[in-house]
């Protein structure tokens, strides 16, 4: 970035104080897109150090070994890794301006995460339905912070999605619609990315003896 | 910028990925999925805090999959902004889960005796 001013000041001779490769004005929404999800990341940083410190108080509650049915959280996290690659493939077609092959991959998608998410509100209605829930113990209602957070996420996703499947199927895939789905797409890769943490660092660990 | 104009270039700062990056990823990521999920339900290792780490293992190696295929981190997008903005979250992420975890764990350590003592004759 640097050597690109310094070489433009040293082939022109006059100073200038822009990149001369500037050519990518979504650039910006990008990186700030970017920027909010790390702020995201330090929100479930946040709730995944507030897990870690309260994981182990059961107030003489039940446990993660005696709560969490593991089948049923492969199949979510299988759901929620589909859903990222289906998602991946809308991308692909995106740039090969395919817009009915783009709108299905999306619709693909949006069904797999509103899979995940019937599945996690199953999970909770379970748990609720038991006396487990969030009021039970300092660990419970971590979790449920940590996890609502999570599907919280997921369902705004999924709102935007559909949005967007709207705006795309009305306007084409028109530059303005093309950086709102790349927005998207990194918001619904970040969601898988957490989602990594919360099987590990929730569910794994926490049926471990 | 006409639509035509805004893609097919790797020098932008911003690779889109291909067919096969998505599809290596979505392997590797399952795969790295898979072998924790089995450790835990199989009860391969004995020992828990053995699992615990090897699983961590995983997830981060599984972070860094997802990070490099499917969000398309490198070095160079967004002119280095977004690597930067990523290393200095990460610091942060440590910063709070360490130490937090450190700070409660000898709060734990020094409060507990109390409550025995107050008994003591």
């Amino acid at each position: 970035m640097f050597d690109n001013t310094a070489s433009s000041l040293a082939a022109s001779g006059v100073p200038r104080f822009h990149l001369a490769d500037e050519h990518h004005p979504e650039n910006g929404t990008l990186l700030g897109f970017w920027l909010y999800l790390m702020s995201d990341c330090l929100i479930f940083a946040c709730l995944f150090a507030t897990y870690a410190v309260l994981g182990r108080s059961y107030a003489a509650g039940p446990s993660g070994a005696d709560l969490f049915d593991l089948p049923l959280v492969a199949v979510n996290t299988s759901l929620l890794l589909l859903s990222s690659i289906t998602y991946g493939f809308a991308m692909l077609e995106m740039q090969r301006e395919r817009l009915k092959a783009t709108l299905v991959w999306l619709g693909i998608t949006g069904l797999l995460g509103a899979g995940f998410l019937g599945l996690e509100l199953y999970e909770f209605a379970h748990l609720i339905h038991e006396g487990a829930g969030p009021q039970r113990s300092a660990f419970l209602s971590s979790f449920f912070t940590l996890v609502g957070t999570h599907g919280l996420h997921v369902a705004f996703g999924i709102i935007w999605l559909v949005t967007l499947m709207f705006q795309v199927g009305k306007h084409g895939l028109i530059v303005e619609n093309r950086r709102r789905l790349m927005c998207l797409s990194m918001f619904w890769h970040f969601l898988d990315v957490v989602w990594i943490g919360v099987f590990t660092f929730v569910y794994l660990m926490g049926v471990l003896p | 910028m006409s639509a035509h104009n805004d893609h097919h270039h790797a020098g932008d700062g911003h690779s889109h990925g291909t067919f096969k990056s998505y599809v290596t990823g979505f392997v590797l990521a399952v795969i790295l999925t898979a072998i924790p999920f089995w450790l835990v339900m199989g009860k391969v290792f004995n020992n828990s805090s053995i699992t615990a780490m090897v699983i961590l293992g995983f997830a981060a190696v599984q972070i860094v999959v997802h990070m490099v295929y499917f969000l398309h981190m490198n070095a160079q997008s967004e002119g280095g902004w977004s690597m930067l903005a990523l290393i200095f979250t990460i610091m942060l992420v440590v910063i709070t889960l360490s130490g937090s975890l450190w700070v409660m764990y000898h709060l734990n350590h020094n409060m507990m005796p109390v409550h025995d003592m107050r008994n003591m004759p």
